[in-house]
């Protein structure tokens, strides 16, 4: 395990690190291991990040039992990288722009989206990607590494317009196999933009373990092939992600260039639950064994030592997240249905002829 | 008025537009200091400086991310693919992102960008640098795919590309880059997206087509017209979306139809002229529509170039045959 003070965590964001051993402040009972490493943050700010986790866990309970009862459609759960996604996303600025992927939901509202722009997504309709101009972020990628590359792309638009902001993208363990990812991370790697390069790697792809995607001995050193440095994290620490991510966008934003950032987690359950099962093919206790490294029994026990966090509190955050989850159900239940006319209508700036005579086809169809 | 080539004219439009529009951008393999392998940017990056005008590492789904990035960020990104036949690497950023980004965000956000790419054959190229690809992404919705044949085109129809506010593709043809020079104005000007054009008026029978085969075309309407046949020619300019008003219009002229493409019969946007023809004006034809396209196979092999691509001998007689039907 890795034995850093904050200097040598200072090391590791150069292009020749070669330090990949993984970065941890708590470990798994919550005990304080790395003192030396605690990110500045306020207990405030702390209690909130924890609130955010608390928050995305039951998003996931209640996000699995609205697909059940189908009234929500795809969904890939995000049980154990509340760390991962809520952490790194609560290190960065409302200005900078987000890329996320499919499982990246989280990370989405907590930028901006509003949760029921989120189930709007979920069920497959237009409005839930209908992002106000304030909103800096795409909607979630399907096409696993394309948010690589979009990402060098919106990192030099913003270092060309001399903002001091970094874009952010997320992708798994499989996806670092794409060679999209490996040239997103060139790219930017070649024109110094910065881009925030987040693999989370929980293990599986679908059903294919980490160690069938590649040889190399962590993700994280795959930064060396772009010359940026590649820094690996305990994704089921939220202090360490949200300290390494904070530090990332200090580094990128000086105008350094990119950086990747393997966060080592798990996902609790399928792949997605669109009849990915994964008693087939995970080995028997590795749920078990991983739900000992839960990122918010381990942040629980820290808070509450500290005495900034009980029981009551967590509970009050459950009430109220499902209240607001309701709430959110509702409102998109309450979105008219799309028109095949205004899909034709959104396909270009001016419609072409043949665009216009299928909006007039359709728009006929849809006055009966 | 100055004597340009086709690459001239684009080198002149997009000298216009990075004057005209800072947001304007151009970046792809070779396109800075080395003005591009066919000198499309020559001089570009002196004038503009190496932030409007910038190469790029040899990656061309990473143009493609890049492209739709900047264009995020509000730029106005004129990605140059170094040859059509590489754009299978980027396929995902043309059609499968860029695309469809307008529709997929609600029309809330678009993506202004031009991804240019030289194509075509008769030069002798080595594999995979000739192949027309055009078809491809004219299946494509959301983007449109723009083939000049002419330099006063080639200039108008990238300066309406450029200002265009959603994804265009536009594809110059290899051998039409040097080929001849004809007047184009120095000063900017615009010719429509998805308007076709009448290259030559004729009442016998109409020759539908794009790209190089324009030329080839013309040639068979000159020795035609000594047999008594007048064929129009009109040049698509737009493969996607076609002009349907135009073609409809020639076909109620005519009553007969010869659609001639550079690709092979089962690509290029053929088939498609053909079903609307059919489906539109089917009672003013006199005879079925004619097809020119090449054979079915993979591009052909450099020595092999001159008896596998369409000419104007082939579209004499196609023209003949359904002339006399």
């Amino acid at each position: 395990m890795a034995t850093y003070n904050k200097l040598e965590l200072d090391s590791l964001f150069s292009a020749t690190n070669t330090d990949f051993s993984m970065v941890q402040i708590l470990d798994e009972t919550g005990k304080l291991v790395h003192p030396e490493l605690m990110p500045d943050m306020t207990d405030e700010e702390m209690v909130e990040l924890m609130t955010d986790m608390v928050w995305s866990r039951i998003l996931h309970e209640r996000s699995t039992a609205l697909n059940r009862q189908g009234r929500l459609g795809f969904y890939a759960p995000t049980a154990g990288q509340e760390a991962s996604q809520l952490a790194s996303i609560k290190a960065i600025e409302k200005d900078d722009v987000l890329l996320p992927g499919y499982r990246d939901v989280p990370q989405l509202v907590k930028h901006g989206l509003p949760l029921s722009q989120a189930f709007l997504w979920s069920r497959g309709h237009v409005a839930g990607n209908i992002y106000p101009e304030s909103l800096q972020a795409l909607p979630p990628q399907i096409i696993i590494g394309a948010q690589y590359v979009q990402a060098a792309g919106v990192a030099l638009g913003l270092k060309k317009r001399d903002k001091k902001n970094v874009v952010v993208t997320y992708t798994g363990d499989g996806g670092s196999s794409q060679g999209d990812f490996y040239e997103g991370i060139n790219f930017a790697g070649s024109f110094k933009a910065p881009g925030i390069f987040f693999i989370q790697n929980n293990g599986w792809a679908i059903s294919t373990p980490r160690s069938v995607q590649t040889q190399a001995v962590t993700l994280a050193q795959k930064a060396v092939a772009a010359g940026i440095p590649g820094i690996q994290v305990d994704g089921m620490d939220p202090l360490a992600v949200y300290a390494v991510t904070k530090k990332a966008r200090e580094y990128a934003v000086a105008g350094n260039g990119p950086v990747l950032i393997e966060t080592v987690c798990f996902r609790y359950g399928p792949h997605t639950l669109s009849g990915d099962d994964p008693t087939r093919y995970q080995p028997e206790g590795i749920q078990d064994e991983w739900a000992k490294k839960d990122p918010i029994i381990r942040f629980r026990n820290f808070l509450t030592e500290k005495g900034l966090w009980s029981q009551e509190k967590e509970e009050a955050v459950i009430e109220r997240t499902k209240e607001e989850i309701k709430a959110a159900i509702k409102e998109a239940d309450q979105q008219p249905k799309q028109k095949v006319s205004d899909f034709l209508k959104s396909m270009f700036e001016e419609p072409t002829y043949i665009i216009e005579e299928q909006i007039q086809q359709f728009e006929a169809k849809e006055s009966k | 008025m100055a004597q340009m080539t086709l690459i001239q004219a684009i080198t002149d439009a997009l000298a216009c537009e990075l004057e005209r529009d800072e947001n304007v951008i151009m970046f792809g393999e070779d396109v800075g200091k080395n003005g591009g392998v066919f000198r499309a940017t020559q001089g570009l990056q002196e004038q503009f400086g190496v932030d409007r005008v910038f190469d790029t590492p040899l990656a061309e789904s990473g143009i493609g991310g890049l492209a739709i990035g900047l264009a995020l960020e509000g730029y106005r990104p004129v990605p140059e693919i170094q040859f059509l036949g590489f754009v299978f690497e980027v396929m995902d950023s043309v059609v499968g992102q860029a695309a469809r980004t307008r529709y997929r965000m609600g029309g809330t956000r678009n993506l202004p960008i031009v991804f240019r790419s030289p194509f075509g054959g008769g030069v002798h190229t080595p594999e995979l640098h000739s192949d027309n690809l055009e078809g491809l992404i004219a299946q494509s919705p959301g983007i449109k795919v723009v083939i000049p044949s002419n330099p006063y085109d080639a200039k108008g129809l990238l300066i309406s590309a450029i200002r265009d506010n959603d994804p265009v593709i536009f594809l110059e043809h290899m051998k039409l880059y040097r080929s001849f020079r004809e007047e184009v104005p120095e000063e900017a000007y615009t010719v429509p997206l998805g308007k076709a054009a009448i290259t030559r008026e004729g009442t016998d029978v109409s020759v539908i087509t794009y790209g190089a085969m324009v030329r080839e075309a013309v040639k068979a309407a000159e020795k035609l017209e000594k047999e008594g046949i007048s064929v129009e020619v009109v040049d698509l300019r737009t493969v996607s979306p076609l002009d349907i008003e135009t073609i409809v219009a020639t076909v109620q002229k005519t009553g007969r139809v010869v659609v001639v493409q550079e690709a092979q019969r089962q690509a290029g946007v053929g088939a498609m002229v053909m079903s609307e023809i059919s489906e539109r004006a089917i009672l003013h034809l006199e005879a079925p529509i004619g097809r020119v396209a090449a054979p079915d196979t993979v591009f052909p092999f450099g020595q092999a170039e001159n008896d596998w691509l369409p000419n104007a001998k082939d579209i004499e007689d196609k023209v003949r045959e359904v002339y006399n039907f």
